[in-house]
């Protein structure tokens, strides 16, 4: 693909995986009501629909459910891309540092303490940036390779509020707190309301932004914290500047939706495969791609069935899969 | 030596945890000049590199660029001064050529930054004068070592620093490329460019380096012209390596094991060993 006709193919597949989906659910609509509707309330064109429900379907319930899916596989597939580069290895995602079992036992305690749906999500949150603060914590203690330390720092960290999870599994009312802990877990966007969107996703959209805006540095940062710090790259000042963009916005996708696999390590290797390494093209390609490839399982999670299948499963599940087969494309240059 | 030294090692001291790895290394270059560090494995030739860089900070002793201790300096200002021109590696993503030089413009951007037409044409420029333009679109992981090193070279340039820093530029490279390499090299030179560079090969320095400084133990044991200080009993000393410093009329020396030397058998004088 040329460089120049990437974004607008990719922003255009975009608007119309999104117009899509709002057609899809159990109350279908068609585009031409949608498209009166939106016209009627943001422009002031036409008449007003007379169907209320409708109204309030499509902006009330998907709408919002359908921004969340952008921006969380946005977010994701950003961080990936941010952390494959940086950390040179392919089998990197964003969970890497920790944020996502730290995430998943802040819920998990937040479900067993409280009865209150925004101290789960704030637990969330805070013990996501809390596992990644254990895993830098622990690279800064010992001298040497930073990026590997992060990584081992990672695994211990991971392990560790995973050991914590289970735990509060355990330790949990069998009968309401353990399933609701064991469904947050598998993720899924049902949950998703106005308020929520609001008030992740705006720090998702700026981290986004972020992300992009720093991705100069990224190839640089793969060729090495010497030869990056010798092109005049302030190399540990950006790299943690970027996990902690990174981890707030991954972090900010469990509060939201809970654990959504495979997204963050996948993306960035289709994306790859699309538009070649070079990240200041990649990391912006691989937002829309997540985007559009997070909207369309959702559809499916919540169309395929009558019941709705977990979102983090359906993306693992489709995921994992089309790792195998791409796996031997994907391997391309690396060692 | 000129009066005006570009860059000055003074009394550095380096070591990891309890070991020393540099013991009160202390010389100065001059601009335009080619110096080589040469030693065995080990001798710290890498470490000094670094220390140079500024990417290691010395337990003793400043390094002065200009005057200026590099220790006070950004690593941006230093970048658009010093670059470094590591030993052959392989990226682990395929990278075009281009993507690869333009890195060297990041030192002239502010912190966010995109790459303008400006830095797209320093980069074709720097890539020219390499003569690698044909190499521009390909992946740096596909082409051969001796196109990558040319693609670093390429990029220092772009840097727009004066002074490169290279860790055995030659090592891994097929005979035609070092020689390719060497020559770049010594072009640069007459450009202005100032080349510290260290290696595993006494002729490499013999044939193309103003100066040499030999170390062993991370301590400098001799420092001067190449022909001077590259001998028979230097080599023993470093290398533990019984070779002939041979001259050759009006050129750079050449070394030749003694044991293929057969009757022109060191004796002593070098002045006699001559092909």
């Amino acid at each position: 693909m040329r460089r120049s006709s990437i974004f607008p193919a990719l922003s255009c597949l975009l608007a119309a995986a999104a117009v899509f989906s709002l057609t899809l659910g159990q109350y279908p609509t068609p585009v031409r009501d949608i498209l009166g509707l939106f016209l009627f309330r943001f422009f002031g064109i036409g008449t007003t629909p007379d169907n209320q429900i409708l109204g309030s379907l499509l902006l009330d319930i998907r709408l919002p459910r359908i921004l969340a899916a952008c921006l969380i596989g946005a977010s994701l597939s950003v961080s990936g891309s941010a952390f494959q580069a940086m950390f040179v290895n392919p089998l990197v995602s964003p969970g890497l540092l920790g944020v996502l079992a730290g995430a998943s036992f802040g819920a998990a305690l937040g479900m067993v303490l409280s009865k209150s749906w925004v101290a789960v999500q704030c637990l969330s949150f805070v013990f996501g940036l809390v596992a990644v603060l254990v895993s830098v914590g622990i690279a800064k203690m010992h001298k040497g390779n930073t990026a590997l330390l992060l990584v081992l720092g990672g695994v211990i960290s991971s392990a560790f509020f995973t050991s914590l999870l289970s735990i509060i599994k355990y330790v949990a009312d069998p009968y309401n707190q353990l399933p609701a802990i064991v469904q947050w877990l598998m993720g899924g966007l049902s949950l998703v309301d106005k308020r929520t969107l609001l008030a992740a996703g705006i720090p998702q959209l700026v981290g986004i932004v972020l992300t992009i805006l720093l991705s100069g540095y990224l190839n640089a940062l793969s060729m090495g914290d010497e030869e990056a710090q010798a092109l005049g790259i302030p190399v540990e000042r950006v790299r943690l500047l970027l996990i902690f963009i990174a981890t707030l916005m991954s972090a900010l996708t469990v509060v939201q939706a809970g654990m959504i696999g495979w997204v963050g390590l996948i993306i960035p290797h289709i994306t790859r495969m699309l538009v070649g390494p070079d990240n200041k093209v990649l990391v912006p390609s691989s937002a829309l791609i997540g985007a559009i490839y997070l909207i369309l399982v959702d559809d499916v999670s919540r169309t395929l069935f009558n019941v709705e299948i977990p979102l983090g499963i359906a993306t693992s599940l489709i995921g994992i899969p089309f790792f195998a087969v791409i796996l031997r494309k994907a391997r391309q240059g690396w060692d | 030596m000129g009066l005006d030294p570009l860059l000055q090692v003074e009394g550095v001291s380096f070591g990891y945890t309890r070991e020393t790895v540099l013991n009160d290394i202390n010389f100065a270059v001059s601009e335009g000049k080619i110096v080589t560090l040469l030693g065995p494995n080990g001798c710290g030739k890498s470490t000094l590199i670094k220390v140079m860089l500024g990417l290691l900070c010395p337990a003793k002793g400043r390094i002065l660029y200009r005057g200026e201790n590099i220790a006070r300096m950004s690593t941006k200002a230093l970048a658009r001064e010093i670059a470094y021109v590591p030993q052959m590696h392989r990226s682990a993503f395929p990278y075009t050529v281009m993507d690869v030089v333009l890195m060297g413009r990041i030192p002239h951007k502010t912190f966010f930054f995109r790459y303008s037409k400006a830095d797209m044409s320093i980069a074709n420029d720097a890539i020219e004068r390499l003569s690698i333009a044909h190499l521009g679109k390909r992946a740096y992981t596909e082409i051969s070592g001796g196109e990558r090193q040319l693609t670093l070279i390429a990029r220092a340039l772009a840097q727009g620093a004066k002074t490169f820093l290279m860790d055995e530029p030659a090592s891994g490279l097929d005979y035609g490329n070092q020689l390719r390499l060497l020559d770049q090299i010594i072009r640069l030179s007459r450009e202005g460019y100032t080349f510290i560079k260290s290696t595993h090969s006494p002729e490499h320095a013999l044939w193309v380096a103003d100066r040499a400084i030999l170390m062993r133990k991370g301590t400098v044991v001799a420092d001067g012209k190449c022909s001077e200080v590259i001998t028979t009993e230097s080599l023993l000393y470093l290398y533990n390596a019984r070779v002939n410093v041979l001259n050759v009329k009006n050129f750079p020396r050449v070394c030749v094991p003694q044991t293929l030397c057969g009757n022109a058998e060191y004796n002593g004088d070098r002045q006699r060993n001559v092909i």
